[in-house]
This record gives structure tokens, C-alpha cells and sequence, in this order.
């Protein structure tokens, strides 16, 4: 029961994780109706900077901050420069530039940093706080960070003149031009948010996971079952999701399935809950007249 | 005094030209209708006039040239386009759909006001006001979008086919609102419609407009009573 | 077909039918490669770019027609020939029992779900439960076939490699033949239309989930036949040559070589077999971000491929010629 317990809790540190990159994947989708396959990769690269930036001396928030804004405008800059020239491209071959771009990002982190693994410090203390032992404080933390992510885009999306004007650029670029909407400006902010989200989502997994190129593939899987299980159009479901994945992974890990066969078993369980409910738990219903 | 002047407006979609050396005017304060058949050329023309396709010619909105300029300008200098189609933001509330009209506004109070003035036009958006704008019926999201447009302030409204798809008695409602709007907020409307009978009686100016081409002009009394503009759109 | 296509695919096959005996065994063994990328790439089109079905897992069915190959071949001693039909058997009726269910899934859903194919394929290869079918992790290593012995009758010398590459040219002529007759009649039709607008083409009277079913079996088999024919190629099958990223440069080739075109997977698969080798000479250190430069500007320059790049290009000579 102990080990029930400790496997859910380690779950959802982990689902935090997941939650904020899903996040990240499901405001680009808002925003530009694509899913960005190099999400992950962006993050990690971020957290490499952010290292770097440690490294030379910057102290942990100051960082943490730099590289959310270097981040944003990583994002931004990716968007103008890469993204705008296939706007008009099919689908799939959009996919196929994020594609490119994921594998460049890795090859690069590779080249420069090398494949060495490196640690990433936490800027929460070592020792069990308020008495807790079941979760680090890391994992706490991670867990409060993530939350007050949600948040914070939350509202930014529901309750700001700037957040509808992005959620109507995603949702229609034509009409969106004819009430003065810069539509081409509200997806470079689209992907300028989601790169900062993933910023600080790769700076929260790299103590535990370790820093190296290959960090994030593994979870951007993870984020990208989550995302839709909650929903993809929700951002709400896709920090739920992440959380639910966190937890089902560790403990099919542990009790079911054992390490190896645990990602393939946990995205054929996540298809089979698709199966029932195909736009994921909180996706909305699309009312399309035909 | 003329708001928007058009003169020799040439268009095309791809490889098909649609209009060919279009040219008309509208005048501040007024009603200016475009008329004509299906495929003539009507719609092309608002959406020449918002710089959503590529043109030729010359479009002077206000004094100013804005054939060259991207359509969120064009917005930002007054000009609301109603689309045909409607255009609603179909996956965001009502009252979303309605502040997104004022995007580009920076007066807050003012805002608030003119939204509570469009909820007096149109009662039912109000009651409707939290409900996902694509759930409205095809009567209640031209409301929306006229409303919308109307947010904006804008100098100039295009409406494109605003009885497209209404109920005879919805569309009389509306086109009666469309009076009220032109006379007490002052702005001025180009109208683009292929019911010809109802856009006549509201229009001051009218022009027809064949395979992208004025071929008549004048008051809606003259082009009511022009023998040609009877047969062919009033069918008497 | 007009005279001219048929002037230009004769000649392209004199060509296929003669390279074989300027090149060197490596090269004649990566063109074979390139004709089963080729014939898999047919398998994907037909599914995604027709149909509109996003598949992120073919490998998947690449994988079991290989291992079918590789299992009949080895364990039961069937001559490599005769795997083929079985091969694209056991993946038709695969993927459209995967098809089935994926009905309910649209989109960014069906990538989920045929990406979990392809990540999961390699961990049931290695599966304790398979084992002694699969060969475990070690896989299974096939026997080079053979020129028959009619053609050394013949007074025909080919090595192994030489007659592999027949061997697999003739069955890629037959495949692309058979898939082009397909796709250009009612079948073609009904796929495209249910891609792009399957609400109308249901009201036409498109059975759409017997299409959409049936799409993602033809397509599994001609992908499980590719797999069967790759395997001979390479005479070995190990679980984890049949990874996502198998699935990935799949999907990557279709792009590239130009979605809903025949002639396009033969450009895909001339650019997956040899552009990685290209970046890997251009720089040693970071290969794949050569590779991925390499995408994108080929994305910019043909954003429908190469297939869609050749069209336009054609287009542009005839209204060039037809100017007054």
C-alpha cells in the first residue's frame, strides 16, 4: 500500500511535468491548429542556456527568468523565420519542418554541449520539508510551479482582450484580419508563450532526469498522450491529462508491466480511453453546421 | 462628400479575372448599394475594397489610398466589413464575438456603452450573450455580425449579402435596424445584396454591376425606375 | 496514359534494367533499397496522402512483413518468393483490423494511435512471449537467395545482388502498376473524396468506414510487402531496426516526394535512402542537423514535394508553349 502510495505521489511529480510541456503543445494548437513535434526539443535547449547561464556564475531565479524570456523570443523568432514560410504548406509538410527542426535542436544541443550527461541544480532545499516524506521538495515544487503555469495562462487566455484576439486568430485567421487582429504577430506570440512554458518545464525535469540531449523525447510522447486525452483544445484537460499519465505510467511501471513495455502499454491504454471518448475527456464537442 | 471612391478596380482569383475597371463612390452619411446577379462580381468587390484579394486600380477610403495596405489596417482606419458567410467566431461566445469587434479600440468606457447600445438593436444577442456563438441561428449570427461590425465604430460598413439565407420578416427587422444605424450613429453603408427590391428601398445610391462591370448608376429612385433594372431584378 | 508518360516510364525502365551492370554490388544493393522504400512509400501514400489517414506507425507493418519473411524463410524453409504473397496477406488483414477502430479517431488522435503502433513495435518483437518465433533481440538472419538456375542455363550470369534487384524490380512494377490502376478509378475517386470532404461523399453514397478500412489494409500490405522484400535485402531482421523513427522517415519520404502522387514515392524514396548519406559527408559531428537543413529547404522550395514541384514545373512549360 506504502508503494501504491509513493508510486502515485512520484506520478504526479512527474505528471507535472508532463502537464506543462502538454500545456505548451496545446497552446500551439490554439494558436496555430498544429501540434509542434519539437516542443521538447525547444525546452531543452532552453534548459541548456539556462545551465549555462548558471554555470557562469548567474544565481538560480535570475536565471530561471533570463531563460524564460530568451525563451519567449527563441519562440517568437521560430516562428517569423521558420514557421511563417510554409503557413500556406500542407499540413504534413508542416509536420515535417517540426520534424526537422526537432532533429536539428538535438543535434545541435549534441554538438555543442556534447552527449555527456550534466546536473541541473533545483531551487528547492534537499531535505524533506513540513515533515513530508513521501514526496522530495523538489517534486513539490515542480508540482507548484506547474500550477501557477496553468494559472497564469488561464487567465491570461480567458480574461484578456489580447488572449481572446489569440484564441480568435487560431480559431479564424480571415475574420480575426477583419476586426484588426495582427494575426500573423498573434502566432508568433502563440509560440513564444509556449516556448517560455517549456522552458521552465525542462528546467523542473532536468534535476531529476539529468541534462542531456536526448531528456525530452520520452516525455514529449507522454505530453502529446496527455494533451489529448484532456482535450486538445483544452488547456485545463491537458494539465489533467499530464497528471493522469504521470501517475498511470509509474504505476503500470511498477506493479503491472515493469519498465521496458511501460511506454507502449501506457499509450495503448490512453488510445483505448480515446476510443471511447474520442476528442479526450474535456475536448470540446465542435458544433459545425454541415 | 465622398468616403470611399473606387475607380478602375481590377481583380482576379488566380488565372480568373472578376472585375474588370470597376468604378464607384460612396458618400458620407449615405447608403450605397452594389447590385447584380449571382457571379457578378458584388462580393469580390467588398472584399477588393478590404484588400482580401490582390487588385489593380485605385481605392480611396477617406482622401487616402489603402489598395496597398494589409486588411488589419484597412480595419483600424474604420472601415467593418460584414463577410457573407457571417464570418462569427463560431467556437467563442456571443459577447466574446462582440468585444472582439472593439479589438482595435482603446477607449474602455466608450466600449462598454456601445456594447450596451447593440444589445438595444438586438435583444436576442443579450440573452444570448454567454452561449457559444456557433449554437445561434443563422438570423441571430447576422445580428452578431452586424453587431460585431458595429463595435468597431467604424466610419464605413460593408454588409455582403446581409438577407442571404433570413426569413422574409427577419430580414425586414434587419434591414430596418440597418435604417436606424445609418441615422443615429452616423455611419455610412455600402451594401452589396441580390435581393434588389429591398436594397433599392433602403439605398440612397445604387449601382449595377455586371461580369465586374458598373453598367448603371444613379439614385435608388432612378434605378427603380429604369425600365431595364425592373425587368431583369424586381421582376415587374 | 499519353505517349509521352509512356515514352518517359519506358525509358526510365531501360535505365533500371541496365544500371545494375555500371555499379558497383553497394550501390545495386541501395538501389534495391530504394525500390522497397519506394513500394512502402506507395503503401503510406495511399493511406495518407489519398485518404487522408495520418500514419505515424507504419513501420510497424513494415516490421511484420519482414519478420514474416524472415520466419518463413528460416523456420520453414519457404523459398523467398513465396513470402511475399503471405507477407501481404497477414498485414491486410492487420491493418484493417488496426483500420477498424481507428474509424473512431481523427486526425492528431490517429497519429497518437498509430504512433503507439510504431513505438510499440520493437518492445513486442523483444517480447519474452515471442521469443522463440521473433528470435528475441538477436532477430533472425535470412539466407541471400540465389539467381535461379534457369537463367545460368540462360547463359546469364547475375551475382546475388544483381538478381535481388530484378527480383525486386519486377515486383515494384507490378505493385506500382496495380496501385495506379486502383487509384485512378472509382476507388481513387471514393478515397479522396471522403479526404476531403467525408460528409459529402458520404451523402454521395460512399461507404465511408468500408473505404477508410480497406485504405489502411491495402496500404499495410503493400508496406508489409516492401518489409518482406527489405528483409531479403538485407538478410537480417533485429527489433530494434523497426523503431518509430523507421515510421517517422516513412512519413518524412511521403512529404518530400509529394503526398496523393504515385511518381512521388519514388522521389521519397531516393531522398531517404540517400540524403542521410549526404549529410553524413557534409559533416560528421552533427549529421542529423544537416539532415534536418536539408527538410526544411526542401520543404520551402517544394512545399508539395517533389511530385508537386514536377507538376508545376509542366504546367508552367505547357502555358509557356500555348502564350500567343
Amino acid at each position: 500500500m506504502e508503494q501504491a502510495l509513493h508510486q502515485i505521489l512520484d506520478g504526479l511529480a512527474t505528471g507535472g511535468i508532463y502537464a506543462s510541456l502538454a500545456l505548451a503543445l496545446v497552446m500551439i494548437y490554439q494558436a496555430t491548429h498544429l501540434v509542434n513535434f519539437a516542443q521538447g526539443e525547444m525546452a531543452m535547449f532552453s534548459t541548456y542556456i539556462a545551465w549555462t547561464l548558471i554555470n557562469a556564475g548567474m544565481g538560480y531565479w535570475p536565471a530561471f527568468a533570463l531563460t524564460v524570456a530568451i525563451a519567449f523570443v527563441f519562440g517568437v523568432l521560430i516562428e517569423r523565420i521558420i514557421v511563417r514560410p510554409v503557413e500556406n504548406a500542407p499540413v504534413l509538410a508542416v509536420v515535417v519542418v517540426f520534424i526537422a527542426l526537432l532533429v536539428i535542436l538535438n543535434s545541435l544541443a549534441g554538438w555543442i554541449y556534447t552527449y555527456t550527461i550534466k546536473t541541473f541544480p533545483s531551487p528547492f532545499p534537499k531535505d524533506p520539508v513540513l515533515g513530508i516524506h513521501y514526496m522530495s521538495p523538489h517534486e513539490m515544487g515542480a508540482i507548484a510551479v506547474t500550477l501557477v503555469v496553468l494559472l497564469l495562462v488561464f487567465l491570461f487566455f480567458r480574461f484578456t482582450p489580447l488572449g481572446l484576439a489569440m484564441r480568435a486568430a487560431a480559431q479564424n485567421p480571415v475574420s480575426s484580419r477583419l476586426v484588426g487582429i495582427r494575426v500573423g504577430w498573434m502566432l508568433a506570440l502563440g509560440w513564444g508563450l509556449a516556448a517560455a512554458i517549456g522552458s521552465v518545464a525542462g528546467m523542473m525535469i532536468a534535476p531529476v532526469v539529468y541534462l542531456d540531449p536526448n531528456m525530452m523525447s520520452g516525455i514529449l510522447l507522454y505530453a502529446f498522450a496527455a494533451a489529448l486525452l484532456g482535450g486538445i483544445d483544452n488547456p485545463g484537460g491537458a494539465v489533467l491529462g499530464g497528471f493522469i499519465v504521470g501517475v498511470l505510467e509509474n504505476l503500470l511501471g511498477a506493479f503491472v508491466i515493469g519498465n521496458e513495455l511501460k511506454l507502449a502499454v501506457a499509450l495503448v491504454l490512453i488510445i483505448a480511453v480515446l476510443l471511447i471518448k474520442p476528442s479526450g475527456f474535456f475536448g470540446r464537442v465542435h458544433v459545425t453546421r454541415v | 462628400m465622398a468616403l470611399l471612391e473606387v475607380s478602375g478596380l481590377h481583380a482576379a482569383y488566380g488565372e480568373v479575372r472578376v472585375l474588370h475597371g470597376l468604378s464607384f463612390v460612396t458618400e458620407k452619411g449615405g447608403i450605397t448599394a452594389l447590385l447584380g446577379a449571382n457571379g457578378a462580381g458584388k462580393t469580390t468587390t467588398l472584399r477588393a475594397v478590404c484588400a482580401m484579394l490582390r487588385t489593380e486600380g485605385e481605392i480611396r477610403f477617406d482622401g487616402e489610398r489603402i489598395e496597398r495596405r494589409p486588411t488589419e489596417d484597412i480595419v483600424r482606419r474604420g472601415i467593418a466589413h460584414v463577410p457573407d458567410g457571417r464570418g462569427t467566431f463560431l467556437h467563442l461566445t456571443t459577447e466574446e464575438n462582440l468585444r472582439l469587434g472593439a479589438y482595435t479600440r482603446k477607449d474602455r468606457a466608450a466600449v462598454a456603452a456601445d456594447l450596451e447600445r447593440v444589445y438595444g438593436y438586438f435583444p436576442r444577442l443579450k440573452e444570448r450573450r454567454r452561449q457559444q456563438a456557433g449554437t445561434l441561428s443563422g438570423g441571430e449570427q447576422q445580428m452578431l455580425a452586424v453587431s460585431r461590425a458595429l463595435m468597431l465604430r467604424p466610419k464605413l460598413m460593408l454588409l455582403d449579402e446581409p438577407s442571404f439565407g433570413l426569413a422574409p420578416l427577419l430580414v425586414k427587422e434587419l434591414f430596418q435596424i440597418l435604417r436606424e444605424i445609418k441615422e443615429r450613429e452616423g455611419v455610412s453603408l455600402l451594401l452589396v445584396e441580390q435581393n434588389a427590391a429591398l436594397a433599392l428601398e433602403l439605398a440612397d445610391h445604387a449601382y449595377l454591376i455586371e461580369t465586374g462591370r458598373v453598367v448603371l448608376s444613379g439614385s435608388a429612385a432612378e434605378l427603380r425606375r429604369d425600365e431595364g433594372v425592373r425587368r431583369a431584378y424586381l421582376g415587374y | 496514359m499519353s505517349r509521352r508518360v509512356l515514352l518517359a516510364l519506358a525509358v526510365l525502365l531501360a535505365l533500371a534494367c541496365v544500371l545494375p551492370f555500371f555499379l558497383s554490388s553497394y550501390r545495386t544493393f541501395q538501389l534495391t533499397l530504394v525500390l522497397v522504400y519506394a513500394v512502402a512509400l506507395l503503401g503510406l501514400n495511399i493511406l495518407t496522402g489519398y485518404n487522408g489517414q495520418i500514419s505515424l506507425g507504419h513501420g510497424a507493418f513494415y516490421a511484420i512483413g519482414a519478420y514474416c519473411a524472415a520466419i518463413l524463410m528460416d523456420r520453414w524453409g519457404v523459398p523467398y518468393w513465396a513470402t511475399l504473397p503471405v507477407a501481404g496477406a497477414v498485414c491486410l488483414v492487420a491493418g484493417f483490423l488496426f483500420g477498424v477502430p481507428a474509424l473512431r479517431l481523427e486526425g492528431l488522435y490517429l497519429a497518437l494511435a498509430t504512433f503507439a503502433l510504431g513505438v510499440s513495435m520493437p518492445q513486442l518483437l523483444k517480447n519474452k512471449a515471442v521469443e522463440g518465433w521473433t528470435g528475441g533481440v538477436q532477430g533472425i538472419v535470412i539466407a541471400k537467395p540465389e539467381a535461379p538456375g534457369f537463367m545460368r542455363a540462360a547463359g546469364l550470369t547475375l551475382n546475388a545482388d544483381q538478381w535481388l534487384y530484378f527480383f525486386t524490380l519486377l515486383v515494384a512494377v507490378l505493385m506500382f502498376a496495380l496501385c495506379r490502376n486502383l487509384l485512378r478509378g472509382r476507388v481513387g475517386r471514393a478515397l479522396v473524396a471522403i479526404r476531403d470532404h467525408h460528409i459529402a461523399a458520404e451523402a454521395m453514397g460512399i461507404h465511408g468506414a468500408l473505404y477508410k478500412s480497406l485504405a489502411f489494409g491495402v496500404s499495410a500490405m503493400y508496406t508489409g510487402v516492401a518489409g518482406a522484400l527489405g528483409a531479403i535485402a538485407v538478410q537480417y531482421v533485429a527489433p530494434d531496426s523497426f523503431n518509430i523513427f523507421l515510421s517517422l522517415v516513412f512519413l518524412v519520404g511521403i512529404v518530400i516526394g509529394g503526398l496523393a502522387s504515385i511518381s512521388g514515392a519514388l522521389y521519397g524514396a531516393l531522398f531517404i535512402e540517400f540524403v542521410p548519406n549526404i549529410a553524413d559527408e557534409i559533416s560528421k559531428a552533427a549529421p542529423w542537423a544537416v539532415f534536418g537543413v536539408f527538410l526544411i529547404v526542401f520543404i520551402y522550395l517544394m512545399p508539395s514535394g517533389v511530385a508537386g514541384a514536377v507538376r508545376l514545373a509542366a504546367a508552367r512549360r505547357k502555358n509557356w508553349r500555348r502564350a500567343p
